[in-house]
């Protein structure tokens, strides 16, 4: 019997693939090979027609030159992506993605650059840059370890839910402690470092999910995680 | 104060701090304390002025080229040779180097501007050159992004007098010829058919290098193989046997040739100049090799994605055995996402024979997911060193690290007398 096929969309990864955002998408597509799945991972840029079938989708984040180049073709997709997430796609944004996910971002000249909605969260820009070594915690996944930088600053509305409260370090904000937002499947976050690699129960979280959207139920077998345990326990003694 | 006593007292501090084993910084902060003027008081006598020399890849190996290919025609060259790439390193260095009445005997200064410090240093003394070396993805945690990193460079562009020498291939840096206030503007490059070997960040994923050979290039590298290359200088052709190892280093002698034809146009010696470029040996810890019981080690400096890559590609060869140390200092960067953007497929058939850093972990995980075998990870250095050698005596070792990593790698070879210190 053939392997089950599970399509990851990797969203801009031409424009918005700075701070190891691929590191995300590489760690599903061995995870699922691994767990015994067949990974196609396809690539979606500004022009690109939408794929068909998508089980989950990825997306970083960008210089201000690559967010400018992305946005209009965002805003062109952004229902689509919306209806995904309804029907329970799993995706993760990463940092400039995130915010775009959002209503909108405002600017320092207070322009308001128009998100597609799908998160209900609002994004301003401020002139303090966060940045350094995050842990959070969060009920489903424990702690979630990362690094951040941006000097966006998002605060949450009432359709989403923080992904995680922030131990040490800044996360959407530097007012409330939450990090990250959730809405259904969606995850959004500002942690790179890269992300799933250091905090693999994020990762199998949205594999399990596509698996079982496709499939019915889901038969990963266990993968040795030793690396990763011990990366988190070093990173989480480092400075900020 | 007279430029006498200042001068005087400089190297004073000078000499104390040597003694006490400190850096170069402290009497380079002393005299900007009492003379802010001092550094710009003794370069702007200069008869052949200023080069700066910035980028986040290559500085300090480029401007050491830079100087040896200028020597070699017969100018005295000022430098900031110590590595310490601030303000305060170049008025220490210039302490060691004036006379008692501050005048410095020199014709021209080639100085290593690390980008942040660069624009405070521009705006005091205008460069007549300026060489711009590339913007990749480094130390962001520091800058915030690559953006930001480049109006940095820009800053050094507009304060440039004469001429500036631009990296045709890197969009970012060949997009500041706009920016100049009445310099010329001269490109370094690469030959079309080289182009796929220097992916820039822009690369990374999807897009294709595209040539960008419809601006000419003063000088380009058309070709290289092993330690072999060849360039264009104007009009000239120059084959060159190099000791300087990987092919960013080669690319780095194509932006030093362009700078030193700047300054020196159609008065060039060739020979002398093509004699000075192939005894150019790599700067401290770029490259470096030792032998070890009759086997080579070397040292590659990798401190971004970019030189990680590209030093993975040029010193492929079957039968070596490898070892990776990434700290996470200051000096390093503290950020590890950098280590996702770096491919480390080629290594999947020979594996990691040890792995070690701070962050020896963080490098672990990255390799398990590009299927490379790690045989152990062990995050003090020195034991890690240790037991490299002794698991590998018997074929020649190389060693990727980061800064702060390389500096204790240097620091436990130095210790162990059967190390002989070859480049």
């Amino acid at each position: 019997m053939s392997k089950k096929e599970i399509i990851i969309l990797q969203l801009y990864p031409r424009d918005m693939n700075i701070y190891g955002d691929f590191g995300n998408t590489l760690t599903l597509k061995q995870r699922l090979s691994w767990q015994g799945y067949e990974p196609i991972v396809v690539d979606y840029n500004p022009g690109d027609s939408f794929p068909e079938n998508v089980d989950i989708i990825v997306g970083g984040g960008g210089q201000d030159s690559g967010q400018t180049k992305i946005q209009d073709d965002l805003l062109t997709i952004g229902n689509h992506l919306k209806e995904l997430a309804e029907k329970n796609t799993p995706m993760l944004m990463v940092c400039g993605l995130y915010q775009m996910f959002g209503r909108f971002f405002k600017t320092a000249d207070d322009i308001t650059i128009e998100g597609i909605g799908l998160l209900d969260i609002e994004t301003y820009a401020k002139s303090e840059r966060l940045i350094g070594n995050i842990i959070t915690t969060s009920k489903e996944f424990g702690s979630i370890i990362g690094y951040e930088n941006h000097s966006g600053q998002t605060f949450l509305g009432k359709g989403v839910t923080a992904l995680a409260s922030v131990r040490i370090g800044a996360g959407n904000n530097t007012k409330d402690a939450t990090e990250g937002a959730r809405y259904k499947n969606v995850i959004g976050t500002y942690l790179h470092g890269s992300l799933l690699p250091k905090n693999p129960a994020i990762a199998d979280h949205l594999i399990k999910i596509a698996v079982i959207n496709k499939y019915g139920q889901f038969e990963g077998m266990p993968i040795n995680d030793s690396f990763a345990l011990h990366a988190r326990s070093v990173a989480s003694t480092r400075p900020r | 104060m007279s430029k006498l006593y200042v001068t005087l007292l400089g190297k004073s501090v000078r000499r104390i701090a040597r003694l006490r084993g400190n850096g170069s910084a402290l009497p380079g902060l002393f005299v900007e304390h009492i003379d802010p003027n001092f550094i710009r008081d003794i370069l702007s006598k200069l008869p052949q002025g200023v080069i700066v020399i910035s980028g986040t890849n290559g500085k300090t190996t480029t401007a050491k080229m830079v100087v040896e290919l200028l020597e070699s025609q017969g100018l005295t060259v000022f430098t900031n040779r110590t590595g310490s790439n601030f303000t305060r390193g170049v008025a220490a260095a210039l302490l060691a180097d004036v006379d008692l009445r501050g005048k410095l005997h020199a014709d021209i200064a080639v100085l290593e501007l690390d980008e942040a410090h660069a624009t405070h240093f521009v705006y005091a003394i205008q460069p007549k050159y300026s060489l711009i070396l590339n913007v990749l993805r480094d130390q962001l945690d520091r800058f915030g992004e690559i953006d930001y990193t480049t109006n940095l460079l820009r800053t050094i562009v507009e304060q440039t007098t004469t001429a500036v020498v631009l990296n045709r291939e890197d969009r970012r840096i060949a997009d500041l010829a706009k920016d100049t206030r009445g310099a010329e503007v001269h490109y370094f490059g690469l030959d079309e058919s080289l182009l796929r070997v220097f992916p820039s960040d822009d690369n990374l994923r999807g897009e294709t290098p595209k040539p960008r050979a419809q601006v000419p290039a003063d000088v380009t590298l058309d070709s290289f193989s092993d330690n072999r290359a060849s360039f264009t200088l104007g009009t000239t052709h120059m084959e060159v046997s190099l000791k300087l190892n990987g092919i960013y280093n080669v690319y780095n002698a194509a932006a030093a040739l362009a700078v030193v034809r700047s300054v020196l146009k159609d008065t060039i010696d060739i020979p002398k100049l093509t004699k000075a470029l192939e005894n150019v040996t790599p700067a401290f810890g770029r490259g470096e090799s030792f032998t070890i019981e009759q086997q080579k080690l070397e040292l590659i400096l990798v401190k971004n994605p970019s030189g990680f890559r590209l030093g993975l590609q040029s010193f492929l060869s079957p039968g070596v055995a490898t070892m990776i140390a990434i700290n996470d200092n200051y000096a390093d960067g503290r950020d590890m996402s950098w280590l996702w953007d770096v491919d480390f497929r080629s290594l999947a058939k020979e594996g990691v024979s040890q792995v070690s850093g701070v962050r020896g972990y963080d490098m672990a995980l990255r390799l398990q997911y590009d299927d490379v075998s790690v045989d152990n990870v062990e995050t003090k250095i020195g034991k890690a060193l240790k037991r490299f050698i002794s698991n590998n005596s018997d074929k020649p070792m190389r060693i990727y690290c980061t800064y702060t990593a390389m500096l204790e790698i240097r620091r436990a070879l130095r210790k162990s007398t059967y190390v002989e210190h070859i480049a």
